[in-house]
């Protein structure tokens, strides 16, 4: 397990006053100290990492917000911002000595700008909300994380989500255009807008992905698109996982980018139809789902495109959808895939990493070395269009050691990944999780580099601390400027 | 004067600890064509990385290419092309707007944010930055994202890397991601629009589920000065609409343009090319004394900025891309010492939004603040930042903000 940063026992004794100055903040229900109540908080999506937060806070405007913050700063106390607490990779795990910072109240449809093909919305709205309230006009919001039900726009832009779309449409980062957003010593800024860049440094890119260090957002404006006409898919199955893999290289290098291309291998394909029926070959050892999307002419000459390059991979069934159901009955086992997984095991445990898709092949072989040597078993589901791969480690956290071993397979899982080219998280975020891999990736120089930017942004590192990075910062330390003095060392050089 | 020129990231690194340690500014060149843009550079020394490099990797099935920072972007272009494959933010050539003469490089667009006209729809330079290799001010070698195209490890400094103008960190290779080339082409003209009723056209073709990969408009002057013969002699002004994908698509895909918006002039994937270039580049608009702006205003806004920025400057011309969103204009002598930043940020600011003096003689570079001005907490968060990464000062120094 993971260690956190050590609670501040300071704060800790002054927790009556602490919830009291809240209170003072933000009026009514919006401050929760009970044990009872706080409980609903303790744990993301990560479920295995679960901490009573000392305080819940729930503020309604971006006064508020500014206000807790400017108060958490003067008082050394942390705070944890988080939306509807969908993270897996444990972004909103509280802290024993920490202001937990619920933005759920944020939930609020500003401003819908068809002409400028953008949407102003509050944090707290989850992303499916953003797509209901534009379809009306033909329009939607890209990324479409699975969980897109349950979680907030504001959660997406601190995670930087991805989703089955994102191979065509972007991530978060390329559908959010602006941010307002309020500074650990609570001044409020803002980044972008419904106009093209922005004079001076991203700092709206760098917001998006920054996992709740840098700032707590407190208005999101995002690019809505139209909605293609029509879509179909098709469904691919495949006698050897490597069959499937030298397919959807030649698919991208054909200069076809699907609307999406997800590749299930035999244990998945097996729980999801178990799970919804959705006529899946359960003789393949690969299945692929290929969406293209666009107007009738382009979908069906793609189509034929994928049917031509399908069979020349060797599938052993190509099935193309002839309706809105069975596209959605396609879709309907890949987007199960989890709950099926959870059926089949009492518990699971997902990965994020990102390998360029010519490993796929050879990832996956090395997986299966490894589920005999951890005598754990993996299914995977993933994003094959872009190598991001979710293998569902399985396991039963009620026998002892289980859980641990899970997590020592899911770490060399993700090793794997960056030994052959890629890395830790595609889009799930480092959080706790993956938090004590970092060094896999990066060296101390780049971590350091990093680390300094969050030192711009909240110098006393109370923001969601604990996360991201395997030391805590130490501004000071990182400011310090070393000057190696001397001639130049470079006598080779030349000069003008 | 010295010019430095490392050979590799190794000796670039040397060369920054050796600046921090003597107090010496650099200012960062590798092809050097876009050495005009920004604040006019007073460094004694250059630090010239044009021998850095070469394409270390591309891997077409993988939609990835990682080259070193000085590789020119025509040598990239083609190699892709050989592909079928091309760099979708459309890296403008502006060496005529800027007076510029040697090379556009990868590092040079990625450090500017630079976009075409399919930004409105795929993005800019940054969109499409996946990883890097950088030497900050501490003369320390240090990398950042990765070499797949899906990462969200770490905070996301490409974004921070893009449109810094070297000012964080000297860049030394770049990961890029990168798109097929639309198999075909096709552009839509509609002749004779006036501004106020060419730019909601442009913005409703965006918003139309035909995927508009180019919206641009140009008023009759500008049109007139095209090298694109059914734009120049059409007479009138020209608001053009592109059209890419799969031919069939394509084929649909206009008819149903047209059938929206009225038909016109049909350029084939030659001429389209060919306008878009002219787009990118400016083209039209160059010539003569000029001061040309930049103006990103709220897109359905860029008509009513114009016109306001007219009424008090009368000589303006604007040429209009990305639906609106970018704004290129030029104003002659009357704009005065300041070059009418007055005037044209007054009305930026009212439609929301920002401008950037991109070309103006160096002494109005260097009295105008180049790029939009920001304040409060803002100001002060970018200083923290730019002290972050190079606390010396010695990266650039003064080429975005006066004094840093």
């Amino acid at each position: 397990m993971i260690k956190m940063p050590a609670p501040d026992r300071g704060v800790l004794a002054r927790r009556a006053k602490i919830v009291d100055a809240l209170r003072h903040i933000v009026r009514g229900e919006g401050v929760i100290d009970s044990d009872n109540e706080r409980r609903a908080f303790e744990c993301d999506g990560l479920t295995a990492y679960r901490q009573l937060p000392m305080v819940v806070a729930l503020p309604e405007t971006t006064a508020q917000v500014s206000e807790i913050l400017r108060y958490c700063l003067a008082n050394r106390i942390k705070v944890v911002p988080r939306g509807a607490g969908t993270s897996l990779s444990g972004g909103a795990l509280p802290l024993e000595d920490g202001v937990l910072l619920g933005l759920g109240k944020f939930n609020r449809i500003l401003d819908v700008d068809v002409e400028n093909r953008c949407a102003v919305v509050q944090p707290g709205v989850t992303n499916l909300g953003i797509t209901h309230a534009v379809q009306g006009q033909g329009l939607y919001y890209a990324p479409d994380p699975s969980s897109q039900i349950a979680c907030t726009i504001g959660g997406n832009v601190a995670e930087n989500s991805g989703g089955v779309h994102c191979l065509k449409y972007g991530l978060t980062t390329n559908n959010v255009i602006g941010v307002e957003m309020v500074l650990m010593d609570g001044e409020v800024v803002r980044f972008g807008g419904k106009h093209f860049d922005s004079s001076g440094y991203d700092l709206l890119g760098v917001m998006v992905g920054s996992e709740g260090m840098l700032g707590v957002v407190t208005e999101v404006t995002v690019r809505i698109l139209p909605k293609p006409p029509g879509a179909r898919a098709l469904m691919i199955g495949f006698a050897t996982i490597e069959g499937a893999g030298d397919c959807v290289a030649e698919v991208i290098a054909a200069g076809i980018i699907p609307g999406g291309m997800e590749m299930m291998d035999r244990l998945a394909v097996e729980a999801a139809e178990a799970f919804v029926h959705a006529s899946y070959p359960l003789e393949a050892e690969a299945l692929l789902i290929v969406e293209l999307d666009g107007c009738e002419a382009e979908v069906d000459h793609l189509i034929a495109a994928v049917e031509t390059i399908a069979s020349r991979h060797g599938a052993t069934s190509c099935r193309a959808s002839r309706s809105e159901e069975e596209r959605l009955l396609f879709w309907a086992g890949r987007k199960a895939a989890f709950p099926a997984v959870g059926r089949i095991s009492p518990d699971y445990y997902c990965m994020d990493g990102t390998i360029p898709r010519k490993q796929i092949g050879a990832v996956l072989l090395r997986m299966q070395q490894m589920q005999a040597r951890y005598g754990l078993r993996v299914a995977n589901v993933f994003h094959a269009g872009d190598g991001n791969l979710h293998p569902l480690i399985l396991y039963d956290a009620n026998k002892p050691g289980e859980l641990d071993k899970a997590e020592a397979f899911g770490a060399d899982i993700l090793r794997l990944c960056v030994e052959v080219g890629g890395v830790l998280t595609g889009e799930h975020g480092v959080g706790v999780e993956k938090r004590d891999l970092m060094d896999t990736m990066f060296n101390e120089s780049d971590l350091n580099q990093q680390q300094r930017l969050k030192c711009a942004f909240d110098p006393e590192s109370l923001l969601n601390p604990g996360k991201v990075f395997p030391q805590l910062c130490r501004c000071a330390e990182l400011g310090r400027v070393h000057v190696h003095a001397g001639k130049l060392r470079f006598p080779d050089l030349p000069r003008f | 004067m010295t010019i430095l020129q490392p050979a590799d990231a190794g000796e670039a690194a040397d060369v920054i600890a050796w600046a921090l340690a003597e107090k010496h500014p650099l200012e960062i060149v590798a092809g050097g064509s876009k050495r005009a843009l920004g604040r006019p550079a007073r460094t004694e020394h250059t630090l010239d990385v044009s021998r850095l490099k070469g394409i270390v990797d591309y891997e077409p099935a993988e939609l990835v290419l990682t080259a070193k920072a000085a590789t020119p972007i025509a040598e990239i272009e083609t190699q892709l092309a050989a592909r079928q494959q091309m760099l979708a933010f459309e890296p403008p050539d502006w060496r005529a707007l800027l007076g510029g003469r040697g090379e556009p490089t990868l590092g040079g667009i990625l450090a500017c944010n630079l976009a075409g006209p399919r930004r409105a729809r795929a993005g800019s330079a940054r969109d499409f930055f996946l990883g890097f290799a950088a030497v900050n001010g501490r003369g320390e070698a240090w990398k950042a994202g990765g070499k797949v195209v899906k990462n969200v490890t770490g905070y996301d400094m490409c974004k921070l890397q893009a449109g810094a103008f070297g000012t964080l960190s000297l860049l030394t290779e770049a990961t890029l991601k990168v798109m097929p080339k639309p198999q075909a082409a096709c552009t839509v003209l509609l002749h004779g629009l006036a501004d106020e009723v060419a730019i909601p056209t442009l913005l409703r073709a965006l918003n139309t589920p035909h995927e508009v990969s180019g919206a641009a408009h140009l008023p009759a002057s500008l049109a007139r000065r095209s090298g694109v013969a059914p734009v120049a002699g059409g007479l009138g002004a020209v608001t053009a609409l592109r059209i890419e994908g799969p031919a069939p698509s394509v084929t649909y895909r206009v008819g149903a343009v047209e059938s929206l918006f009225g038909r016109g002039d049909r350029l084939d994937q030659a001429e389209s090319e060919r306008l878009w270039t002219e787009v990118a580049s400016v083209a039209p608009l160059l010539g003569g004394q000029r001061h040309t702006w930049r103006l990103c205003p709220t897109p359905n806004r860029a008509g009513a900025v114009v016109q306001a920025i007219r009424d008090r400057l009368h000589s303006a011309e604007a040429l209009y891309d990305w639906g609106g969103g970018l704004v290129w204009l030029n104003v002659d002598g009357e704009a005065g010492r300041d070059g009418g930043a007055t005037i044209i940020r007054a009305a930026v600011a009212r439609a929301g939004g920002h401008a950037t003096l991109v070309a103006a003689p160096d002494a109005v570079r260097a009295e105008v603040p180049v790029f939009e001005p920001v304040d409060g907490a803002l100001d002060a968060l970018q200083a923290r930042i730019k002290l972050g990464f190079d606390p010396g000062g010695i990266l650039n120094p003064g080429r975005m903000w006066e004094g840093r």
